[in-house]
């Protein structure tokens, strides 16, 4: 079962061949810090925000895009678009975090 | 409306601003552990009463937030305190705390639409402020037990990002 998935997923890969193969960077919220608080990445990669609180916390983009991360869970993001931007936590706007996308 | 907190709160940061001078009234950690959450408590009286008289919707959900963020923050205090095996102390400033809310809700209880939302989020962005300080001068320099500082210091950052919000929300209200 496994390999065979593999199999399907290498010949996915080959087929959509990005140059560079996408990353998952992980960002870890404890006690109301995003850390890192800057990240470096590319199109294509994959934000994924660790929550480790007992509160909600969001990651926002002013006018943008906006993640909703819950209690004990994470939840990701896939980079579209290059450039830099800053992000905060709706709920506690004190909370901030910034993401440098390269093309 | 917000004389009324201030006033209350003095007593908490009349001890924040000399304690050196004051030393004998520096709260104890079971006091500590009842002030914080007292402070807890009364954020989510004051969002259930806003749940229920509001109808603005950024009103309605700055409540709900309060609402979950003060009760997880209190559940962990209450896990805290039992392992601990600290009794939570009521005491001088706990009672000040509580009967200026109680005024503050009776106000409040007296209008309605936008005046009472404008006056909830005006005092929830002055007792947040007023709470944050007492944190950072008070309960937190004071506090004995580093697990109890610690969730201290969590509060604070709370306290401080619903202070923001309050404000983002006091500024779409205008």
């Amino acid at each position: 079962m496994v390999p065979k998935r593999h199999l399907w997923i290498a010949l996915a890969l080959t087929v959509i061949a990005a140059p560079v193969k996408a990353e998952t960077i992980q960002v870890t919220i404890d006690k109301l810090v995003f850390s890192p608080a800057t990240v470096e990445a590319k199109v294509g990669d994959t934000i994924e925000w660790v929550n480790k609180d007992m509160f909600a916390h969001t990651a926002t983009v002013k006018g943008g895009w906006e993640v909703m991360i819950p209690p004990k869970k994470s939840a990701s993001l896939t980079l579209k678009a290059a450039g830099a931007v800053d992000y905060f936590c709706r709920f506690h706007p004190n909370m901030k975090g910034h993401i440098a996308v390269a093309p | 409306m917000l004389i009324r907190h201030t006033a209350a709160l003095a007593a908490l940061l009349l001890l924040g601003t000399a304690p050196l001078a004051q030393a004998a009234d520096k709260p104890t950690d079971p006091q500590i552990a009842h002030i914080a959450y007292t402070a807890g408590v009364i954020d989510v009286e004051a969002a259930k009463q806003a749940l229920k008289k509001s109808k603005n919707k950024e009103v309605l959900a700055f409540a709900k937030d309060m609402v979950r963020d003060h009760e997880a923050v209190n559940v962990q205090a209450l896990d805290l305190v039992k392992k601990l095996k600290v009794t939570p102390e009521d005491n001088a400033t706990s009672k000040a705390l509580t009967k200026a809310a109680t005024e503050e809700r009776a106000k409040l209880a007296k209008l309605k639409g936008a005046a009472f939302d404008k006056a909830y989020v005006d005092n929830e962005v002055a007792y947040h402020k007023q709470v944050d300080v007492a944190l950072e001068t008070l309960l937190i320099p004071s506090a004995n037990n580093a697990e109890l500082k610690s969730l201290l210091e969590t509060g604070l950052k709370i306290f401080q990002g619903h202070e923001q919000h309050a404000e983002h929300v006091a500024s779409m209200l205008k």
